[in-house]
């Protein structure tokens, strides 16, 4: 009775508001537009109020942290237990070079380490091949074979260190190269900690460091999976990632939507392989994006986590809560970025980075104000992570859980990603699933279709960007910004010339062509793998030898 | 040296500025295609037409690999869409021919449709003239695969394939009309697909009701992306080659095409003359009149064709 | 009947995968009414080059986030010398740093717009530049 009073004299005062005071103010000052959008170009209503939320069900939307289907957190006490992992991604020249870094960030407390390659590795490439000239050590460490890999771990105890490799075409070989190095140890493979990337379904929609077709590409993935479950139980066989889906112009609805799909494809790939849901899935981990608009950004966060818990239960039939539960890594958004007033880009990052914390992130990387400039200045990244802590250990966020849930705003919000996303998600299955729509042209066309309408929005100045399109200033450019060493790539083939004359090369030859043997075959290509780089066949040769079985792949132009 | 000297060396970059000045001045290319037209006849003409994404440029690239191995020199022409409101257009069909574009005996040139009817498929036979007096042996023409001028364009080729891929749906009714006829060989392309069986049969079905020509175009299942089926494929073009000299069929096409082409050339010029001696303003004025109701255009046309004839016997 | 079009090669050399602005930079272009030849990631120097001549472009577009231009740009530009093609309008896009940017423009690239660059000022550029050649 009193609820229905309650709701009665909500709804009479709404009205008289609406047609009183608002109405008044509409008149004389109309508003600033006759639409107002996110940053994705989803309507925004002029107020949220608990007429949004009339049919809102606590238990069946959020219910409690920890708790199906794990809209507040995958956690019952997230940030209060523990903080997110502070994960900066790094990785730059040679394996030495690397190695010093890695040591001294260990030295100082940090537990994980977060590894970027170098493009001719990330495509399997030898410094020496052609394709590599001039991209050796650019974007990250050059590995050509274990030797590298050696000295890129030298002195650090695998057993003691989580390791995140930001590999993808190649990652079952680099992933056999770490698990050669702890041996080498005496580490069993058990008690290896870590994650390889391992996404290649946004290779082709996105990032485009693919080498071969999808079809012996998901063989590969699939094998990892099988192996690692057997292998390395402790290991993230894959991290399914939106992250180079957004950076290519998809809107948040869209990035969750085709990184879901991507997730589906995967699961369905490994069941079809005949592997338990329950012994894979809970290894799966993904990697999101985070954007300027606060509040769409931490919808989509908690949209992603209620709609994967809802596939893998109502769809796979997962049974144990960890193949429900999505656990993900954020990094903020490197094309929100400007070239324009870098220092403004500091702001921008901390508004990303504290909705990737509302959004219940499980770590985070921060990214550096010169970005769009160059590679990362020292103190630029420091600056980045400095910001992290500040959100940590200043802001107070961290200090309930999923604060902001019961926002009016929010939750519609996060309502209406999901009904997008899932509208997305039903229309990839007609289409065949995910690697059918890639290869349709389907998902690349929607991401340039919002990637231009962004540019477009900016050049008709519908959407601002301060410093770019408003605000402009002149500028001193800026200075101090870091260079890659340009010897790198010499010396890294000097190391490799050396390598080859000292192995036994009969041994890589017959390695070689027992890899082939399985390749063609049926078998899980991880252990040939494995004997491969434990004889120092380069990553050059081994992606050889599998080019020359599976193919490669070429791109599909949809514009 | 003379630009047509040039391009019967194999000057690509000469080549190259004739073709664009074929496809931007005609009139004025014409003059050099005219020193080129001796030295051609000489290339084997393959098109190579089918439904978007059904797999053209992919089988293009393969071909063409292929038939590099016995050391023959080819030419590609990959036709895409321009947009029908601004000109423009993006041609993409290169990516799939990326490791040709290094190989000095290989030519291809990517060609616009750029909206003019019967245009494309002159200029299309003029690009195949200048790559054939370069000294191409076999020459591409990949067209877009849908569309009105899709047939003429086609034409312009000795032996036509027609790519096909399982999972169509309703597209092969589409495709029936008009098409289904000028294929010399049919390529069920993704044969790796579900369906491929069904479409085979489809297809014989399709032939033995339709085929007023009492042949037999053979069905060839290839898998672009693995490279499956490419040699029995191009024996099958090479034996039809053989085929159709030898039953003179051959003769009657280029026969038939160089009819085609003067009627295009012709037509072409007297449009030309047409709208000089009318101007734009007397149709403008047509145009009025009409809107007003005050005639219609068949009355409209009419007179202006009668003031055209008149110009014409005066000017001699 | 004369129908001149601009052409405009859009490559990507160097190996990064990130074609966002290349591809909103070809549809801009189309939708300025030129033809865009379009050949995707991972080309070589001698790739763009060959295909710049056998298209016979009026413009080459390159876009690099790599970091690997001040390698593959002097590379490429030597190509098109040997290849008496410098008659072709260089331009290029990505990040590129300042005093990479003086560099480029010394050995002939003709203009480098850094991130953030309105489409429209690289078709006014295209369109001011091509008039001026022909
Ligand atoms: N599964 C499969 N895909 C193919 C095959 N041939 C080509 N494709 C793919 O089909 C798509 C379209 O190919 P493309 O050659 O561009 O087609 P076009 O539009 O007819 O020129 C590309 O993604 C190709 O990789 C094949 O035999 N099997
Ligand atoms: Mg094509």
């Amino acid at each position: 009775m009193a609820e229905q009073d309650r709701r009665r004299r909500m709804e009479e005062t709404k009205k008289q508001w609406e047609e009183g005071s608002l109405k008044k103010v509409l008149n004389r000052f109309p508003e600033r537009n006759k639409v107002f959008v996110t940053g994705s170009n989803t309507e925004v209503n002029r107020l949220y109020d608990p007429f949004d939320l009339i049919d809102f069900d606590y238990i069946d939307e959020l219910n409690f942290p920890g708790e199906y289907p794990y809209t507040r957190g995958v956690q019952p006490t997230m940030y209060r237990g523990r903080l997110w992992t502070m994960r900066q991604y790094a990785g730059f020249g040679d394996a030495e070079e690397s190695n010093k870094r890695y040591q001294y960030l260990l030295k100082n407390g940090q537990t994980g380490l977060s590894i970027a390659f170098d493009l001719p590795t990330q495509i399997g490439y030898d410094s020496d091949h052609s394709m590599s000239h001039g991209e050796v050590g650019k974007v990250g460490v050059a590995i050509d074979s274990l030797e590298d890999m050696e000295t890129l771990f030298n002195n650090i105890p695998l057993d003691k260190v989580s390791t995140s490799m930001t590999i993808n075409a190649p990652a079952a070989v680099l992933l056999a190269m770490y698990i050669a190095i702890a041996e080498k140890q005496g580490i069993s493979s058990s008690e290896l900690n870590g994650t390889i990337q391992n996404d290649i379904l946004k290779e082709y929609i996105a990032r485009g460091t693919y080498i071969f077709p999808p079809v012996p590409s998901m063989r590969l993935i699939t094998d990892i999976f099988d192996y690692c479950s057997k292998e390395l139980p402790k290991w993230n066989t894959i991290s399914i990632s939106g992250y180079h889906i957004r950076e290519a112009g998809a809107t948040a609805i869209q990035e969750i939507a085709f990184t879901l799909a991507n997730g589906i494809a995967y699961v369905d790939a490994a069941a079809k392989k005949g592997l338990d849901i329950d012994t894979f899935a809970p290894r799966l981990s993904f990697f999101f994006n985070a954007h300027n608009d606060l509040f769409e950004e931490v919808a989509k966060f908690r949209a992603a986590r209620r709609i994967w818990a809802k596939i893998m239960k109502e769809r796979f039939d997962a049974k144990d809560p960890k193949s429900m539960m999505l656990r993900f890594h954020t990094q903020t958004a490197g094309c929100t970025l400007t070239a324009q007033q870098p220092d403004n880009n500091v702001v921008r990052v901390a508004i990303q980075a504290l909705a990737a914390v509302l959004g219940g992130t499980q770590s985070l990387h921060t990214n550096s104000r010169d970005e769009a400039l160059s590679l990362p200045s020292q103190k630029s990244v420091r600056i980045a992570l400095r910001t992290q802590q500040i959100i940590a250990y200043e802001s107070g966020v961290a200090e309930t859980i999923d604060p902001m849930a019961g926002s009016y705003y929010l939750e519609s919000m996060t309502k209406k990603i999901e009904q997008g996303a899932m509208d997305y998600i039903n229309k990839i299955d007609q289409l065949g699933g995910s690697p059918k729509a890639i290869e349709k042209g389907f998902i690349q066309r929607e991401i340039q279709n919002s990637a231009y309408q962004y540019q477009k929005d900016i050049e008709e100045k519908k959407r601002i960007v301060v410093g770019v399109n408003q605000f402009q200033s002149e500028e001193e450019p800026m200075k101090d910004l870091l260079k890659v060493n340009p010897e790198i790539e010499k010396r890294q083939t000097e190391k490799l010339n050396k390598m080859k004359k000292k192995r036994n090369e009969a041994k890589v030859q017959k390695e070689l062509k027992l890899l082939r043997k399985t390749a063609l075959s049926k078998q899980n290509i991880m252990p040939s793998i494995l004997n491969c780089v434990k004889c120092y066949a380069t990553l050059g040769e081994i992606c050889d030898e599998l080019r020359s079985v599976f193919g490669e792949y070429r791109e599909s132009l949809k514009i | 040296m003379k630009l047509s000297d040039r391009i019967r060396q194999g000057d690509t970059r000469a080549a190259a500025k004739l073709i664009t000045m074929v496809e931007n001045d005609f009139q004025q290319a014409q003059k050099y295609l005219k020193e080129l037209q001796e030295y051609c006849g000489q290339a084997t003409v393959i098109g190579i037409t089918g439904p978007p994404g059904s797999g053209k440029s992919t089988i293009t690239d393969r071909l063409a690999k292929h038939i590099r191995k016995i050391g023959k020199k080819i030419a590609i022409i990959a036709i895409d869409p321009s947009s029908p409101f601004t000109g423009g257009a993006i041609l993409g069909d290169r990516i799939r021919m990326q490791d040709l574009s290094t190989d000095k005996d290989v030519f291809i040139r990517s060609i616009g449709t750029r909206g003019q009817l019967g245009g494309l498929s002159r200029s299309t036979q003029a690009v195949v003239k200048i790559m054939d007096a370069m000294g191409k042996e076999i020459i591409f023409i990949e067209t877009v695969g849908v569309g009105q001028s899709e047939i003429e364009v086609i034409k312009v080729s000795d032996i036509i394939l027609l790519l096909l891929m399982p999972g169509m749906g309703d597209d092969i009714q589409i495709i029936k009309a008009g098409i289904m006829e000028i294929g010399d060989i049919f390529v069920v392309n993704k044969s790796d697909r579900e369906g491929t069986d069904r479409l085979i049969v489809e297809i014989e079905m399709m032939l033995s009701l339709n085929d007023v020509r009492k042949r037999n175009p053979a069905i060839i299942k290839t898998i672009g992306t693995e490279n499956i089926g490419i040699e029995e494929l191009w024996q099958e073009v090479e034996r039809l080659n053989v085929y159709l000299q030898d039953k003179g069929e051959m003769q009657l096409r280029r026969k038939n095409r160089i009819r085609k082409e003067i009627h295009d050339l012709f037509l072409e010029n007297w449009q030309e003359l047409f709208f000089q001696f009318i101007g734009e303003d007397n149709i403008e004025n047509e145009v009025q009149k009409i809107l007003k109701q005050d005639i219609d255009p068949y009355s409209a046309v009419q007179k202006l064709t009668e003031v055209f004839k008149k110009q014409i016997i005066k000017g001699g | 009947m004369k129908n001149s079009i601009i052409r405009v090669l859009v490559a990507k050399p160097g190996l990064d995968g990130h074609d966002r602005g290349a591809k909103v930079v070809a549809r801009a272009l189309r939708d300025a009414g030129m033809e865009v030849i379009y050949t995707g990631l991972r080309q070589t120097p001698e790739q763009i080059v060959e295909t710049a001549i056998q298209e016979d472009v009026n413009v080459i577009g390159l876009s690099i986030l790599s970091g690997a231009h001040m390698h593959l740009f002097p590379k490429l530009m030597k190509l098109l010398k040997e290849r008496e093609a410098i008659d072709i309008i260089v331009m290029a896009g990505g990040i590129i740093p300042g005093e990479d940017i003086v560099e480029l423009k010394k050995i002939g690239i003709k203009e480098i717009f850094t991130p953030g660059t309105d489409t429209n000022r690289i078709i006014e550029f295209i369109k001011e530049n091509v008039k001026v050649v022909r």
